[in-house]
């Protein structure tokens, strides 16, 4: 089954291939056609793959297939090898499956830009990179899947170039994920240093014995291997890129920056899984980050007005529990979490776009209201979707979330004030969700005539994938149902051969046993199920029935409410201690060490050669005789020299 | 018969003659005189030898001479006259273009 | 058959058609020139299939007797590392002349016979195994290229081709010295006189001549490379220098450094290249940050370039002094990916400059809307410049740091901080010039390239990406040709080590070695 398996990546770069090398030589259905063709039939051979995968034994669901020698020198040594098994397939899924509705949804959003066949091209070349990423056997390859997201992330952040905001951000999002891969390649280098190999298979098998468990050494490796993953994952403190990312268009920023890219992270923290429980202070690390990043970002999303940028802060919220999750070493649901979040998180972003595309390209919420008159579907899919991200319980999203709340609090690497971060967070999302839809599709309509007057509901070619992306975001987590309901979790069994550790299994013996406390864990769900009832009821009291209140509310706390705003001012922090000082001593190496030191020594020695042959010259007088003379007198030194030397 | 010393001592005081003027004159016909003059001061001492010691290699060496500051004189002169045209002037001084 | 004294004597032979050649017919000129240059590059890839990529030591190689009476040989012979910086050196200058077809109006003779000749000389410098042959090649180049820079160069040409010249001289002088101290040496020890580098590879030599041995060759190599704080040069050369020149300049010359190490430095002084291992991988991460660092600010394109250079060749001589095979084999790769992205840089900005008459950054942005083909490309060979992975520039820059990590992981951690910084340099440079609106009137009538600019950038992109998803075949051609000089250095310093031990006799030494040589091991089986 193996010998389609590089078909699922190259497909897409075919797309990318034709469209790029043709650029504005193919009329647009040409172009539309083949990107959504290629990604899906790159879908389709992922949905055979993952039946394949099925049929096998479950220790036995791990297919390699081996292209060729990338790189070889010395001991080291890599291929470019793929790598299925049950959570690669998972992904891959996941990648095209959405990919494929928001390529879909694209041919009608991007239809009436000039450079439509440049934007397949990326798109297509990021869903190459993303599946290289997700396919990776090694982590080298993975790193190049990890860079080459990075870059069409670069470019499609600054698709629209000619604005400085635009080709700003893209710049920023790749110099942070830069940063972040800076740690993992010097991850990579302590796993290669110790172990003599980076493949997956060989990593894992080895790494109990090479490394010390809890030694420096492991937790080193593990903290890089994280810092890559908080760039690109968009955690604390390299987060800061995601939220001006959404100078994009808005499908990308739902293909990228909300259900595949940026869940690298997650993914690799996953697929290291037995690096990671090696190494438990990393671990305590990654949750510490996960669930400050879930808090924090879910604190900023509440004051913003721009409707992306509130599901921005919302999606490093959401990848901060995921990373919660994976700190507490439940990897399975830190997955689950991910392909929740990127049903539902794709799905506000694709409509919100389709809001966007309505109000003809304006995003401040406070210039919207009422939009549910105009935009019916656009406004259930996406209520559907908030609900799910809320934690409605039925809804996916809630399972996802569940799950990890109670991981964090019963888990052996858990502890009740990671479960108290989270739970608060699950009432602030709540919160500025519904204060989203309000803002948006209820009460007063805020804009003007002339955008009122172009209000329509989008065209099949985005609604559908928005339907298909809410039935997805409604039974998504149907997979995955707690034991306390008395069904079997069948993502986790699933994805258990991967998890497949030692470590692991303590763990889940760990939880196993805390389980008994079935009571306990019905407790803290409907606690958490409180809590977002009552903050949906805020939100619908402060933005629906009395926007006065919140006003009020907000005027009273003014200090509070500017420091929200402005994001913390970590922009500007960043900015004041990292980005001028850079700069300035950049200018000062240059002006002062290059030009006046060194190159002042240099021509200093000039200097020093031509003033001395300066004095010199003047023994050149130009006079004959004076030369006739020095002569004379050097015979005469010359013969007296010999006659009486 | 003559000593030799007193061809050394003629030979000497041409020399010196030829030397001095070099040095003092500023007409380069004058200097060019005074440098046939050092080397006929030359050609003396190697007459003198030559026949002192009964050896004719002084003798062959002072033609060699001879045709040499023969064919000296016709291009300096040349020289000269060339230079001349130009500036205009004999006087060596006046000749310092290479100066610099 | 003899199959490199025709590669490096066709450009020199062309030189001479060329200047005879009536100097009005520029036309004619150009066009035999770019007929020199491909028959060189023919040339070149028949010396690439002739070469056995398994075999070991010199192939090739031509020994006949020059100048007997003082030993002289002429001996050529190239090994993996030369192969590939030859096969570099042919096409670059085929693009060169290519790239100059439009661009120089003025002395157009003198131009391209300096274009030949200065092939000619590189292509020796890289065949060349007798030290006098190689310092006679290596001269030789300067020369043509002090004439490409000071004749055809900017405003300041005058100024950049004699601090180009002088500071080369200064340390080829020294090498000179060492060359000729070599010479005499070998003549006590074995009482032949030869210049042949192989033979002088076997020279044992005392630790102190070789510190200062090393010191002399080394300065020279430096000088080339150039290693901070010798790099001054640098930039006025690269700004000054005709597009054509600053390619060769940055493509081939600059490796010349580097190829002098590890052809000469290294493997002939193995005890001093010990000691100096850690003062020169220090200088070479000084390099990498230090150059990027500087070039962030730059103002200018091409000097944004040069000091770019500065940090990459940083790179090279951290992966070289490594020592060990991962981070030299990445060392050599990532001369040759410099020679291309850079060149491929330096040939972009020249595009540019031909349309424009400038090469502020400042005066651009916008260029991806009035050229978006140049764009692209400009996009293409920026990535592979800052390393981007499946671009060439990654394989050579990951190896080097990887190897360099296993060394020493200090070096590897600062190493690895360069490739942020030319991230941002590149990354803001890019943006200013491609990005944005069209603010300046004169760029909204830019053309974008034509036919013959595609054909010069193309082949130069499919080697980006060649190298960078399947760089097996470079691998394999210098695999044995490093693991050769490693050898070398290793095995010297053994026996040295054994003779030492006998001399000493204390066993402090060895318990000292049997103490460290386990824990070396012990990593693998913990």
């Amino acid at each position: 089954m193996a010998d389609y398996l590089f078909w699922i990546p190259l497909l897409p770069l075919i797309g990318f291939l034709i469209n790029g090398l043709l650029l504005g030589k193919l009329p647009r259905p040409v172009v539309s056609a083949v990107a959504c063709t290629s990604v899906g039939a790159s879908f389709v051979l992922s949905l055979l793959a993952f039946f394949d995968l099925k049929a096998l034994d479950p220790a036995a669901r791990q297919v390699e297939q081996v292209l060729f020698t990338w790189i070889a020198a010395g001991t080291f040594h890599v291929d470019v090898a793929f790598l299925l098994d049950p959570l690669s397939a998972v992904m891959i899924l996941v990648v095209t499956g959405v990919g494929f509705l928001i390529h879909v949804y694209s041919t009608g959003y991007m239809h009436h830009d000039k450079d439509f066949g440049r934007y397949f091209a990326y798109l297509n070349l990021f869903t190459f990179s993303m599946l290289t990423l997700v396919l990776a056997n090694n982590f080298l390859l993975m790193f190049v899947g990890w860079e080459g997201v990075g870059l069409c992330s670069y470019l499609l952040i600054g698709f629209w170039y000619h604005k400085k905001s635009a080709s700003d951000a893209g710049k920023k999002a790749f110099i942070v994920n830069r940063i972040g891969d800076f740690g993992f390649l010097l991850g990579m280098f302590i796993i290669f240093w110790q172990i003599g190999s980076l493949e997956f298979t060989e990593v894992m098998a080895k790494a109990p014995v090479m490394f010390a468990a809890g030694g420096g050494l492991i937790t080193a490796a593990c903290l890089l291997m994280f810092l890559g993953a908080t760039g690109k994952s968009a955690q604390i403190p390299l987060y800061v890129w995601l939220p001006d990312a959404m100078e994009g268009p808005t499908p990308v920023s739902a293909l990228i920056h909300a259900a595949t890219m940026v869940t690298a992270g997650v993914y690799m923290i996953a697929r290291s899984n037995v690096l990671y429980l090696m190494a438990p202070d990393a671990l305590m690390v990654v949750a510490i980050v996960g669930a400050a990043t879930a808090f924090f970002a879910a604190t900023i999303g509440l004051a913003q007005n721009d409707i992306k940028r509130v599901l921005a802060y919302s999606t490093v919220s959401q990848l901060g529990y995921m990373f919660l999750a994976c700190g507490v070493a439940a990897f399975t649901a830190g997955i689950f979490h991910l392909m929740t979040h990127a049903f539902f998180k794709a799905l506000l972003f694709l409509a919100s776009g389709s809001v966007i595309h309505a109000m003809s390209n304006e995003q401040d919420m406070r210039k919207m209201g009422n939009l549910r008159k105009y935009l019916p579907i656009t406004y259930w899919t996406m209520l559907l979707a908030t609900l799910a991200i809320s934690g409605i319980p039925g809804f996916s999203g809630f399972f996802s979330k569940d799950e990890i709340l109670w991981k964090s609090f019963s888990s052996q690497y858990g502890h009740w004030a990671l479960w108290l971060m989270g739970f608060v967070t699950a009432g602030l999302t709540a919160f500025y969700m519904f204060r989203l839809i309000y803002m948006t599709f209820h009460g007063k309509e805020r804009m003007d005539s002339h955008t009122r007057s172009h209000l329509h509901e989008s065209p099949r070619s985005m609604t559908v994938p928005l339907m298909a992306l809410a039935v997805l975001s409604v039974i998504g987590g149907f997979v995955g149902m707690p034991h306390i309901f008395g069904v079997a979790n069948l993502f986790e069994g699933w994805l258990a051969p991967v998890m497949h550790s030692k470590g692991h299994e303590a763990a889940a013996h760990a939880l196993a046993s805390a389980g008994g406390d079935a009571g306990m864990e019905w407790g803290l769900m409907a606690a958490s199920v409180a809590l977002v009832l009552i903050a949906i009821f805020a939100a619908r009291h402060f933005y629906n029935k009395k926007p006065e209140a919140a006003t009020a509310l907000a005027d009273k706390m003014t200090g509070l409410k500017t420091t929200l705003a402005n994001k913390y001012y970590v922009d500007e922090i960043y900015g004041a201690l990292v980005v001028r000082p850079l700069v300035n001593g950049s200018l000062f190496l240059w002006k002062v060490i290059d030009v006046v030191i060194i190159d002042g020594f240099i021509n200093g020695l000039a200097v020093i050669g031509r003033d001395a042959s300066e004095l010199l010259r003047f023994v050149q007088g130009g006079r004959v005789r004076n030369y006739a003379t020095v002569f004379v007198a050097g015979v005469i030194v010359l013969v007296a020299y010999f006659i009486f030397g | 018969m003559v000593p030799i010393h007193a061809f050394l001592l003629l030979a000497v005081i041409l020399f010196g003659i030829g030397a001095f003027g070099v040095l003092i004159s500023r007409n380069i016909i004058v200097m060019f005189m005074s440098v046939e003059l050092m080397l006929n001061a030359a050609n003396m001492v190697l007459i003198a030898f030559s026949r002192a010691l009964g050896i004719v290699d002084g003798h062959v060496f002072v033609f060699l001479v001879l045709s040499v500051a023969a064919a000296e004189a016709a291009v300096g002169l040349a020289m000269i006259i060339t230079i001349y045209r130009n500036r205009e002037t004999i006087n060596i001084d006046r000749y310092n273009l290479l100066k610099w | 058959m003899d199959w490199l004294t025709p590669l490096i004597f066709a450009p020199i032979v062309g030189s001479i058609i060329i200047a005879l050649v009536p100097s009005k017919q520029t036309e004619t000129i150009k066009g035999v020139s770019l007929i020199v240059s491909i028959i060189t590059f023919i040339l070149s890839l028949f010396v690439y299939a002739q070469f056995d990529k398994l075999g070991s030591g010199m192939q090739l190689s031509v020994n006949v007797p020059w100048v007997t009476s003082l030993g002289i040989h002429y001996h050529l012979g190239i090994d993996g590392i030369s192969l590939l910086l030859i096969v570099l050196t042919t096409i670059l200058t085929i693009l060169c002349v290519l790239s100059s077809w439009r661009s120089v109006t003025h002395g157009v003779k003198g131009y391209f016979i300096s274009m030949m000749l200065l092939t000619g000389g590189m292509l020796g410098v890289f065949c060349a195994l007798d030290l006098f042959l190689f310092y006679i090649f290596w001269e030789v180049m300067l020369i043509p290229m002090y004439f490409l820079i000071g004749i055809w160069g900017g405003p300041k040409r005058v100024y950049a081709a004699i601090k180009f010249v002088l500071f080369t001289m200064f340390g080829s002088l020294l090498m000179l010295v060492a060359i000729l101290y070599l010479y005499f040496q070998y003549h006590t020890y074995a009482g032949e006189y030869t210049f042949d580098i192989l033979k002088l590879m076997q020279l044992p030599l005392p630790i102190t001549p070789q510190h200062w041995l090393f010191a002399a060759f080394a300065l020279a190599f430096a000088i080339k490379v150039p290693l901070w704080p010798l790099h001054t040069w640098l930039p006025d050369a690269h700004v000054q220098a005709p597009t054509a020149g600053s390619v060769i300049l940055a493509g081939v010359l600059l490796k010349m450094g580097t190829y002098g190490f590890i052809r000469i430095a290294m493997p002939m002084f193995p005890d001093a290249t010990m000691t100096f291992m850690p003062y020169i991988s220090v200088l070479a991460i000084i390099a990498i940050i230090y150059g990027a660092l500087v070039s962030m600010v730059q103002k200018d394109i091409k000097s944004l370039v040069a000091f770019s250079s500065v940090s990459h060749m940083g790179f090279v001589m951290l992966g070289l002094f490594a020592l060990n095979q991962e981070a030299m084999q990445g060392a050599v790769i990532q001369m040759i990916n410099h020679g291309i992205s850079t060149g491929a840089l330096f040939l972009l900005v020249g595009m540019i400059y031909e349309r424009r008459h400038t090469r502020m950054i400042a005066e651009f942005g916008g260029l991806a809307k009035v050229m978006p083909v140049f764009s692209a490309f400009f996009m293409i060979v920026m990535l592979s410049s800052i390393g981007l992975p499946f671009t060439n520039g990654f394989v050579g820059e990951f190896l080097i740091l990887l190897g360099t990590f296993k060394a020493n992981m200090v070096y590897g951690i600062f190493a690895a901080s360069g490739v942020i910084l030319a991230a941002c340099y590149m990354l803001w440079m890019y943006q200013r010039v491609v990005f944005g609106k069209v603010t300046n009137p004169e760029n909204e009538k830019l053309k974008d390239i034509n036919w013959r600019e595609r054909i010069i950038l193309i082949p130069l992109v499919v080697l980006i990406f060649f190298i960078g998803i399947y760089p097996s075949p470079l691998f394999e051609r210098t695999e044995p040709a490093v693991r050769q000089v490693i050898a070398h250095i290793e095995k010297t310093r053994q026996a040295k080590m054994d003779l030492q031990r006998v001399d000493d006799n204390t066993l402090a030494l060895r318990e000292e070695d049997a103490n460290t040589a386990p824990t070396a091991d012990n990593g693998g089986e913990e």
